[in-house]
Formats: structure tokens, C-alpha cells, sequence
């Protein structure tokens, strides 16, 4: 043991360099209710190179080695399943270059979604990129490596559809490079009108290499930004009311929430529409056509549009606040979600799974869903607040949500950062063909099998 | 058997859902926890330390140098308590740390330089282990009378009574008390240490002891209002005296050298230099203390005050705040808190550094000298920069 | 259940119809508001019920004290027309049900009631309140529950209300000082109403104002300024109060300046437009609310409800007035800081 231990310490220095039994603790478990797996090693590296000699080493050696960004994905997703060594990627946090007039970025794989939305605001004022609501230490490069989604994701797709270009520590130890940057200096684009390589990658949870840099798109940030709260009693409506809403093709951000708690959120469904203008008129106009698009809703009585008062500083806050506040709400520390990436035709019978399964296990719930790339799909968020104290609450927590990734599986859904168990009830499903493909890859990719061992591991 | 573990909070510990807000500034544009940012390890943050406690007051780690070294590595800015996003846990944040560290005192099983604080503290009155009757030595030849019934006590404190830089710094602010015609007097090689690190650090009982002592002694000579040097001594002062039945008006000399200006008994002359001001943390996130130093400095004609990127709420700290500026937990390298703030003052285009605090002095002017920018950058206190302007 | 003393006759041989004749958001001529009113009455459907934007206004025109507005309530409700969509009326009927979180501070015969609105604590602060603001009230059941004939529920306002004056009766409260306009309205024209008895005696705080502005007349700075005076819905209900606009504005030094929309003519701040009838008639309504503001020549726009002041805020600030609450500027007056908590 201490002979690894010596050589990581070589590699990175013995202050990036942990065996301690409180790293090791520590790195073992996230924060939502999965059994902890202890890794024998923690290392934090600064440098590509530095990455590179540890993936080397750990090929050499064949030992286990998983990539962690902030490890807030909370479907443990970072637990090293076999023990060996995580790679803490958040010292790798370099803002290397924007184009402005080509709109991206390229940045190091430790880089955070809050230092890159305060370097844009700071430096580049007119550009945005698409920030999730998770808590602002999310790494860029692990919301791409799982699909992640942000603020721009009704408009442009996944956040894994924004990559511009990846650098990539392959699990034998050699640094590749996807997309434009592959061929030159440039970082504008992914694949096309190359063969597009990114997909042995994104999605894949880190279990095919390590991202060192990713470039990511940028878009337009507009001086104004404001958001109506669109309410519903009835889940049926809520499908045709996205339809609705973005036919207006004006819409930044869709999402929609409901949740028992505090009363005024009872038995409502709630859809925030924010939209943008560089202009009073631009946002008015823009306002105006959302509450066109749903006047027949409003006209039922189905529907309306509710006073947001003082709830729109929270609403407009990047990243929100309140959502890591939820899990507060037993006086506990904790909550856990599952988000299947779906047909918006399906809420309404999620939404009443939701209902069944807090009702069944006694939990305090909040259904969240954000729509997709114009309404393509949303991402279907089933979360649940536990305290952290309570081991049969957190218990319950689990396996309603393992009933509740089940049912959306059933109904077509695809589970969104999957834990391990989701991702072997999803491969059960798949067409063997496609099943086929990916363990060709993750095969030829990691021979050996090291990288974020359990993840995707085609049986 | 393994040992039951008990802390005041320890009720709270679980609601840590280690978000990480706590690491940043409000506008996340680095992060803000000083031990974390010169670590490599979550562990290092609040969140981290958090769940650590949680998983030793659970028996799931054992005390050992690692844990205590990731406690007292904690420099108590309040970044964590202002940035935390669950009310009614944030706000003890630093009260379970410091329970915490009181646990491993109770354990004997502390950083040997914690453990030679306590025992200099013990022994010889002060961390430097130098004689008390040199506690004084910082005002010679400056004609500040000792405290008898003057309408202040000016209270130095260890740094501002032992250090060079802290000593410098006290001259200072004496002596633009001093020639303000203020009522002021100061106790010299009577004046004891606060008490302050050592209650952060987790030594109640010395703690308990020394504020025990300055009551006294500020009960029997008359006090009533109180002009600290150093931030750390009005928090102390101001948060946990009064339990101890210590009761006075307490003030940063910040905050007296604001008032003496706006009353015209000191009328700053023009000096035109660029300075950029460093919010200490016991004045600004603990006491919400940021106008002060401010308008001392923009009363100067000429001067021109330029913010850092992380300033007031938001302010980077020095590294030296938990009793770090003794023990040194962090280290001096390239990322340590006092090198990183230097830098940040760097890019602001000033010349010179202001303090309000001499625990600060001393570990920028340090950081000056690591980052070797001493032709470039100065760290001078408020009262220095005053005085440099009157 | 309580019940609304209306009388049929009354209006059977009313000579001038007002109610309708006077509103905002109906033209009628006499003929028709006589025949529509009378629909009302006699339980038959009318475009009334379908048309009202409820403003109050028709409870002020009324010069017979009919209470046509809350026969409209009453009889919509009867028939299951909503004014709003259900989810929002049920948001509001939700948000205000009494759930036991309210706060009292140290009540003594006299109570300084902040109704379910923490702002109004911030409000009712500094020395014109330091007599009563430590008997202070808030929280929902001490909540006036006029806001439900918005959204035509006067069953919850009758089930609520007597609930509401227990809550106060339980305290031992002899006189009531309403920080919100509407509690005073609903303690004064709305119990009455439905024959409910009041067990306080309730105090509109502009009447309070008034009397410790004199009692510290000698500390007031005249502020030397003009204001346009944005008149809540609520008032409508107790016009009797209207006066006490001027007599305040002349006190602390402030020109109240004369406009179009005002007293009878004054128009809703928009929120409640909003919600019943959507974005045209509200942003009407609210820019002709807000140029004739500006065109008055104020420099302030003073409110008195922090629900108007909260919806037209924005809009004020952008037409270059000041919004501030009625209460701030008395604070200004006698130098003191603003509550400065409603935005």
C-alpha cells in the first residue's frame, strides 16, 4: 500500500495525496442514501499531466479510479464501488479561454458552475452559460459527463449538447482530444462535421475516461430577466400547457413544481416561465405572448397566472438557493430525487405516483420538472427530504425511489444519473444490440475495467 | 469501549447537507474558505469538517492528527455562517467547531502548536512567551498615560503588544488617539491577553480564567468604555465578557477614529495615494463592522479606495483568524489565505494594503514578502495611513 | 351562518342606480343597471356577475347602504362563478388558513394589529408606534378576510371572520389600531354587514397617526414635497376615512396634489385586475393610474395598502415618482428611518 501511496505522492505531491481515515470517510459516501464504499486513496491533482500519470499508473497497476467533481450528483455516482483511488478534479480550475464572438469557452475539468458564472459576468458581461440549480460547485465537466441540464436547457438541449470539445484522459493512460480542438487550435465544435466521438464519452458517468477540458457554448446574455408563475389544480393540463408555452419559441426556462408545503403551494401545480429581453418592450411583448398562448386555460378557469411578489428574487436566483434548502425541511440534512429524462405526456400519471409513494412511505415530497430542448422531453424530478438522524426515513427515501425509478422506467422513461441499480434495471430493458455497443466500448475504451468500476458495466 | 462524545449543538450536526454553499462568496467567483482553498480536500471546508464531526461524535472515525489538524485548520471567518443556506443551523456553525476543538483539548489530543499556544498563554501570559513587564514596551515614548479614570481604555491585546508589526501598528493607533485630545489611557504591562484564540481554540477553562481576570481588573480601575486595537479582542469583549458579568462599551478604534473625524477633532490633509482595503473578519462578518475603516480612509483627500473583488460580506480572509496566526495550520504556501488575499490586492492597482486589524498586518506584510512584492505593495493599518495624512 | 342584511325593496325603488351607473369596468345607462342590479337581487344571472372586476367601488356608490358589492360576492358564489382561476382562489383560501404559526407580542388592551402582512411589523415601528407596537398582532388569525370576496368566497369571509374576532376576544383587546386598511374596512362595513358583532373597538391607524403627529407636532420637519395619494380598494368601504389622507399630508408638510383618479374615481392598483382578468385591462388601468400620477406634478406616490404599493412600485419608480408607504413618510417627518421593508 505504501508503495502507492509513494508513487501518487510522486505524482502530485504529498499534499495531494490522502490515505487518512478522514478522506477516506469522507470520500466514501454523497450526500444521498446510498451505503458508502470506501476507496483506498484520494488524490487531487492540478495539472493534465498530473492526471495522466495517476490514470497511467492505475492502469499499470489496475486499480480502481473514479473522477469526482463536487459529488452532488447524489445518486452515488462517485463511490468508489471497488475501493482504489478518487480523483478529486476541483484544483483543476482554470478558465483557459473565450471566444466571444464564437461563444464558447474552454476550461479546465474542475472548473465550478458558480466561479464560471461569476467569471462571465466579470469579464464577459453579454455572455451566459447554462447554469443548473445545483449548488454552485458543480463541476462543469461532471454536469456534461451525466447529461446535466441548467437555465438554458428549454432552449438549447442538455447541457451535454452544449460541449464544444473535450480533452479526455482515456482510461490506458493517453490524452485525447474530441472535436474541432482535435485538429487545431479551435474549440467550436464537438463532432460535426467530424465523426462525433463525444458519445463515447458524455453520458457515461466517468467510466471512459477523465475530462480534463471540456469547451462548452455560451450564449447571449440579456440585459433583462423575468419569470411569470403560470398555476394549475389540474396535472392533466400541464402537458397541453407546455405545448402551449413554447410553441411561443420565447421561453428561456420552463419548469414546474408542486409541492405540499407551505400552504400556499398546495395542491397547485406550478409552471415558472422566465423569459428575456435586452429591452422594457422586448419583455413585455414577450410577456404578453405567454399569456396569450394560455388563454384558454385561463378562460376555463383551469388556470392563471399568479401574483410572484417577493418569490421572484428567488425564482430569478442563479443558481436557486432554495432548492439545497429543501433539504432542510424535516431539520435534517438531506434529500434525494430521482429525475427520468421523459415524454412530457406522462406527467400527470407521474404526478400521481408521487402522490402514491409520499403517501405510502410518509415522506415529505416536492415534484420539480424542466422541459427540454422545446419540449422534447422534460426531466421529471421526484425528490424526497429525509432526515439525516432518521435511518428509517432515509430508508424509505430509497426505496421509494427505487419504486419510483421502476414505474418511469416501465413507462419509457430513462433514468437521469442513474445509481447503479438503475443503470442494470435500464440495461435489462435495452435492445441487446445496443447493449451490444456499449460494452464494445466501454470494452475497448477500459480494458481493464478501472474507470468508475460498477458504472455502466455491461454484464 | 469507545468514547461517548457529547458537544452543546451536537443535535444540529446532522443537518449538514454539505451543499458547499458555504465554500463561496456570494457571487461564487472563488472560493471563500480559506482552509479549503489552501487544502486539496473537502474535508478542509465547513461542510467537510462537518460531516466529519458528525461521523467522530458517531464513533465512525477515531480522534487522530488528521481530524484535529482538519478542525483547527478552521480560521472562524464566518464566510461558512454567512454563505450556509439553512437558517437556524448556520448561524452555530462555529459554535459546534469550536465545541468540537473543546472535545480534543478535553482529549489531550491537540496540534503540538495549539498545544504550545495554551501552555505559552499558561505560563507566560502571552503567546510569544516574553515577559509581562514588556507588555508595555509598544508605547514607549509615545505618551499615552496608563488607564486611571480617562473616558477610554485603549486595549492592545498580545499581537499589538509583542509583535513588531502588531507593536507598529498600536504606536499608531495610540498615538492619533492620543493627539486627538481623546480621553484615552491604556493598562501597559498590566493589561492581560483577551482570551479570545484560546476560547476558539477550545480551552474554556483558560479561557473562563483570563476573562475572569480582566474583569476583574477592568471592574476595580473604573472601565466603562473600551477602545480595542484588535478585532478579535472586541469580539471576545463584546460576545462573551457580558456573560461573565464583564459589561462595557466597547469599540474598534476604527470606529472612534470615524466619529473624531466627523466632529472635526482630527482633519485628515490631502495624500494622494491608491489604497485597497482588507475587511477583517471579526470586524466585518462577525460584527458587521465595514463603513468604519472606509470612511476613515475616504476622509482623506486624495486617497483613492479601491475594493478588492472580494470585499466587505464577501471578504477573503488572511488566514490568521481561529487562532491560525499562532498555530499555522494552513502553512505559508502558494495557496495559503494570506498569499492569496495579497494577490487579489495586487490586481487591484494599489500601493498599499490597509488593515484595521494587527493579526492581519502581520500575515499579509508576510505574504507580501512570500509573493516577494515588497517594491510594490505596503500593508499599512487605517491610523497609519491617517497619520500619514493629518 | 351569518347573512347579508340586503334589501330588495331598497333597491326595487332606488331613484339612481350608482352602483353600476358609477363602475369602472361597466358602461351601462340607467335603464340597464336598475334591470341588471335588480337580476342581481333577485337571484337571476346577469353580465354583473360576470363583469365585475370587484374593486369595492359599488359599496361606496351605493348612497343607500345596500351592500351591492357583497350581494354581487354572494350571489356569484351561489351560482359557482369564479372571479379567478379555482387553483388561485384556492391558493389564497390555502395561504390564509389559520394554521396557528401567528405571533403576539405583549398584548395589552390596546393591539396594534399587522393582519397577516409581516411588512406592516416593519411599519409600525419607531415613536409614532413605541406606545403599541410592543402589543403587537400578526399572523393569520388575526387576518381580515375581505381579500375572499375578491375571488367571490364570502362563505370563507363568514366562516372566517367570526373565528378571526374570537382570536381577538381570547386576547382581551379593547381597542384595535389596523395597520392594514382593509381590517378596519372589514371590522367596520363588513361585520356589520352580516350582523356580526366586533368585541374591540377598532382604530383605523391613520386616525392613530393623526393624533401622535399632533401629540409630536413640535419635531416635525415639514417635508416640503408633492404626493399623489393611490387609494386602496378597501377604502372604498369606509370612505368616512378618506379625509384623513389630507389632514395628514398637511401636517407633515406634503402637498397632496389633486388628480383625476381619486376619491370615487380612484383607480385599483392592478393585482386583483390581474388576476381576474388578465394583462389588457390591468396594464390600462395601471398606466393611466400611474401617468396621471406623474401628471399631477408629485414627486411621491404615497400608499396606504402594501399590496397596492408592492404591485405598482416598479412602475412608479420608472415614471419617476418615489413610492412610499403613508407611514414612511410621517417617519420622514419627524426624521426618523424608514420600515422601509415593502418592495
Amino acid at each position: 500500500m505504501s508503495d502507492i501511496l509513494n508513487s501518487l505522492v510522486q505524482i502530485v505531491g504529498e499534499k495531494g495525496v490522502s490515505n487518512h481515515p478522514e478522506e477516506i470517510w469522507f470520500y466514501s459516501r454523497d450526500p444521498g442514501t446510498l451505503e458508502p464504499h470506501e476507496p483506498d486513496f484520494v488524490v487531487a491533482p492540478r495539472r493534465v499531466d498530473e492526471v495522466r500519470d495517476i490514470v497511467k499508473f492505475a492502469y499499470e497497476k489496475s486499480i480502481p479510479l473514479v473522477p469526482m467533481g463536487n459529488g452532488m450528483a447524489l445518486t452515488g455516482l462517485v463511490r468508489p464501488l471497488k475501493g482504489g483511488i478518487v480523483m478529486d478534479m476541483k484544483r483543476m480550475n482554470k478558465i483557459l479561454e473565450v471566444n466571444e464572438r464564437g461563444r464558447y469557452v474552454v476550461l479546465e475539468g474542475g472548473v465550478s458552475q458558480g466561479q464560471l458564472k461569476a467569471y462571465l459576468e466579470d469579464n464577459y458581461p453579454h455572455l451566459r452559460h447554462s447554469i443548473p440549480d445545483a449548488p454552485p460547485g458543480t463541476t462543469i465537466a461532471a454536469n456534461v459527463a451525466l447529461h446535466g441540464q441548467g437555465r438554458l436547457t428549454q432552449q438549447y438541449g442538455f447541457n451535454s449538447d452544449m460541449v464544444t470539445g473535450l480533452e479526455v484522459v482515456l482510461p490506458t493512460g493517453e490524452v485525447c482530444k474530441v472535436g474541432s480542438c482535435s485538429i487545431g487550435p479551435y474549440w467550436f465544435s464537438k463532432g460535426p462535421s467530424l465523426p462525433d466521438i463525444s458519445g463515447l464519452f458524455l453520458g457515461w458517468l466517468g467510466a471512459t475516461g477523465v475530462f480534463t477540458k471540456v469547451g462548452l457554448r455560451l450564449f447571449p446574455r440579456k440585459s433583462l430577466r423575468d419569470v411569470e408563475v403560470f398555476v394549475t389544480d389540474r396535472a392533466d393540463l400541464v402537458e397541453d400547457i407546455i405545448y402551449r408555452l413554447t410553441h411561443t419559441e420565447m421561453i428561456e426556462d420552463l419548469t414546474i413544481w408542486f409541492q405540499p408545503k407551505p400552504m400556499i403551494f398546495k395542491d397547485n401545480y406550478h409552471i415558472n416561465v422566465y423569459f428575456t429581453g435586452d429591452t422594457e418592450e422586448e419583455i413585455e411583448f414577450k410577456r404578453k405572448m405567454i399569456w396569450d398562448s394560455l388563454k384558454v386555460h385561463m378562460d376555463s378557469k383551469d388556470g392563471g397566472f399568479m401574483g410572484v411578489g417577493a418569490m421572484k428574487a428567488t425564482f430569478l436566483e442563479e443558481p436557486q438557493r432554495s432548492i439545497a434548502a429543501f433539504a432542510d425541511v424535516p431539520k435534517g440534512g438531506g434529500f434525494e430525487y430521482s429525475g427520468p429524462i421523459s415524454p412530457i405526456e406522462h406527467f400527470a400519471k407521474y404526478t400521481a405516483k408521487v402522490y402514491e409513494l409520499a403517501a405510502k412511505y410518509n415522506l415529505l415530497f416536492a415534484g420539480t420538472a424542466r422541459v427540454i430542448s422545446g419540449g422534447h422531453a422534460m426531466m421529471y424530478g421526484i425528490s424526497f427530504a429525509f432526515n439525516r438522524a432518521d435511518k428509517e426515513m432515509m430508508n424509505n427515501v430509497k426505496e421509494a425511489l427505487e419504486e419510483a425509478n421502476e414505474f418511469t422506467l416501465e413507462h419509457g422513461s430513462i433514468p437521469w444519473k442513474p445509481t447503479v441499480s438503475e443503470q442494470q434495471m435500464t440495461m435489462n430493458m435495452m435492445d441487446p444490440n445496443t447493449l451490444k455497443i456499449m460494452k464494445m466500448i466501454k470494452k475497448n475504451l477500459d480494458p481493464k475495467g478501472i474507470m468508475n468500476p460498477g458504472n455502466w458495466e455491461v454484464s | 469501549m469507545e468514547p461517548m462524545r457529547t458537544i452543546e449543538h451536537g443535535n444540529l450536526v446532522h443537518r449538514c447537507f454539505r451543499c458547499g454553499y458555504c465554500k463561496f462568496p456570494s457571487d461564487y467567483v472563488d472560493f471563500n474558505c480559506p482552509s479549503y482553498k489552501a487544502a486539496a480536500f473537502d474535508t478542509y471546508s465547513s461542510g467537510g469538517r462537518m460531516w466529519l464531526i458528525r461521523a467522530w461524535l458517531n464513533n465512525e472515525i477515531k480522534t487522530g492528527p488528521r481530524f484535529a489538524d482538519i478542525l483547527y485548520s478552521c480560521v472562524a471567518c464566518g464566510n461558512c455562517t454567512e454563505q450556509c443556506v439553512y437558517p437556524g443551523f448556520k448561524d452555530h456553525l462555529l459554535d459546534i467547531f469550536e465545541e468540537a476543538k473543546g472535545e480534543l483539548v478535553g482529549e489531550g489530543l491537540i496540534p503540538p502548536t495549539v498545544r504550545d499556544y495554551f501552555k505559552a498563554i499558561t505560563v507566560n501570559g502571552n503567546p510569544y512567551k516574553l515577559p509581562q513587564n514588556e507588555r508595555g514596551k509598544w508605547a514607549e515614548g509615545i505618551n499615552i498615560e496608563e488607564y486611571s479614570d480617562q473616558d477610554y481604555l485603549f486595549y492592545v491585546g498580545c499581537v499589538g503588544s509583542y509583535d513588531e508589526v502588531g507593536m507598529h501598528m498600536a504606536r499608531n493607533v495610540g498615538t492619533v488617539l492620543k493627539e486627538s485630545g481623546l480621553s484615552v489611557g491604556i493598562l501597559g504591562s498590566g493589561e492581560s491577553c483577551d482570551g479570545n484564540e484560546v476560547k476558539i481554540l477550545g480551552e474554556t477553562g483558560l479561557f473562563l480564567k483570563l476573562a475572569e481576570d480582566n474583569i476583574r481588573q477592568f471592574n476595580e480601575l473604573g472601565v466603562k468604555k473600551i477602545i480595542t486595537l484588535d478585532p478579535h479582542a472586541m469580539n471576545t469583549f463584546k460576545k462573551y465578557y457580558p456573560e461573565q458579568g464583564g459589561r462595557y462599551q466597547i469599540y474598534h478604534y476604527t470606529e472612534i477614529l470615524d466619529r473624531l473625524i466627523r466632529d472635526k477633532q482630527i482633519i485628515p490633509v490631502e495624500n494622494r495615494i491608491t489604497v485597497t482595503y482588507h475587511d477583517p473578519c471579526y470586524l466585518g462578518r462577525h460584527h458587521h463592522i465595514y463603513k468604519s475603516p472606509r470612511s476613515v480612509l475616504k476622509s482623506i483627500p486624495g486617497l483613492e479606495l479601491v475594493e478588492m473583488r472580494r470585499n466587505g460580506v464577501d471578504a477573503f480572509c488572511c488566514g490568521g483568524g481561529g487562532g491560525n496566526f499562532f498555530t499555522d495550520i494552513n502553512g505559508s504556501g502558494e495557496e495559503s489565505p494570506s498569499r492569496v488575499r495579497i494577490r487579489e490586492a495586487l490586481d487591484t492597482g494599489a500601493s498599499i494594503v490597509a488593515v484595521a486589524c494587527p493579526q492581519c498586518a502581520k500575515m499579509l506584510t508576510d505574504a507580501v514578502k512570500a509573493e516577494e512584492m515588497e517594491g510594490t505593495l505596503v500593508v499599512k493599518d487605517v491610523a497609519e495611513i491617517l497619520r500619514e495624512s493629518i | 351562518m351569518y347573512s347579508l342584511k340586503h334589501d330588495e325593496e331598497v333597491c326595487a325603488t332606488c331613484p339612481s342606480p350608482d352602483c353600476l351607473l358609477k363602475c369602472q369596468y361597466m358602461d351601462m345607462d340607467k335603464e340597464q343597471a336598475h334591470e341588471e342590479i335588480m337580476k342581481v337581487v333577485q337571484g337571476e344571472d346577469s353580465l354583473v356577475l360576470h363583469k365585475c372586476m370587484t374593486c369595492y367601488g359599488c359599496e361606496e356608490y351605493c348612497r343607500r347602504g345596500n351592500h351591492p358589492y357583497y350581494l354581487i360576492c354572494e350571489k356569484r358564489e351561489e351560482k359557482g362563478i369564479l372571479t379567478a382561476a379555482r387553483p388561485i382562489t384556492n391558493q389564497w383560501i390555502n395561504m390564509t388558513s389559520m394554521q396557528g404559526k401567528s405571533m403576539t407580542g405583549a398584548i395589552e388592551e390596546k393591539a396594534l394589529s399587522c393582519c397577516l402582512i409581516p411588512e406592516l411589523k416593519g411599519l409600525g415601528r419607531g415613536r409614532l408606534f413605541e406606545d403599541i407596537a410592543p402589543s403587537f398582532i400578526v399572523g393569520a388569525e388575526f387576518m381580515c378576510p375581505a381579500v375572499h370576496t375578491h375571488f367571490a368566497k364570502m362563505s370563507v369571509v363568514k366562516d372566517r371572520l367570526p373565528k378571526v374576532l374570537e382570536n381577538y376576544s381570547a386576547l382581551n383587546v379593547k381597542e384595535v389600531v389596523c395597520l392594514h386598511d382593509e381590517c378596519y374596512a372589514t371590522f367596520t362595513s363588513i361585520a356589520p354587514a352580516y350582523g356580526i358583532e366586533v368585541p374591540f373597538e377598532p382604530i383605523h391607524y391613520m386616525d392613530y397617526l393623526l393624533e401622535k403627529l399632533h401629540v409630536l407636532k413640535d419635531e416635525i420637519q415639514p417635508l416640503n414635497v408633492r404626493a399623489a395619494y393611490q387609494r386602496p380598494c378597501s377604502n372604498r368601504l369606509i370612505p368616512d376615512k378618506l379625509h384623513l389622507v389630507k389632514e395628514i399630508m398637511d401636517l407633515i408638510g406634503v402637498d397632496l396634489m389633486e388628480r383625476e383618479y381619486q376619491g370615487e374615481n380612484s383607480l385599483c392598483c392592478g393585482e386583483i385586475l390581474r388576476t381576474i382578468s388578465g394583462y389588457q385591462l390591468t396594464d390600462d388601468v395601471q398606466k393611466r393610474n400611474i401617468d396621471d400620477m406623474a401628471a399631477s406634478g408629485a414627486e411621491y406616490s404615497v400608499f396606504n395598502c402594501p399590496f397596492c404599493q408592492t404591485t405598482l412600485s416598479e412602475k412608479a419608480i420608472k415614471a419617476g415618482l418615489k413610492p412610499i408607504h403613508m407611514i414612511d413618510l410621517c417617519k420622514m417627518a419627524i426624521g426618523e428611518k424608514q420600515g422601509g421593508a415593502i418592495k
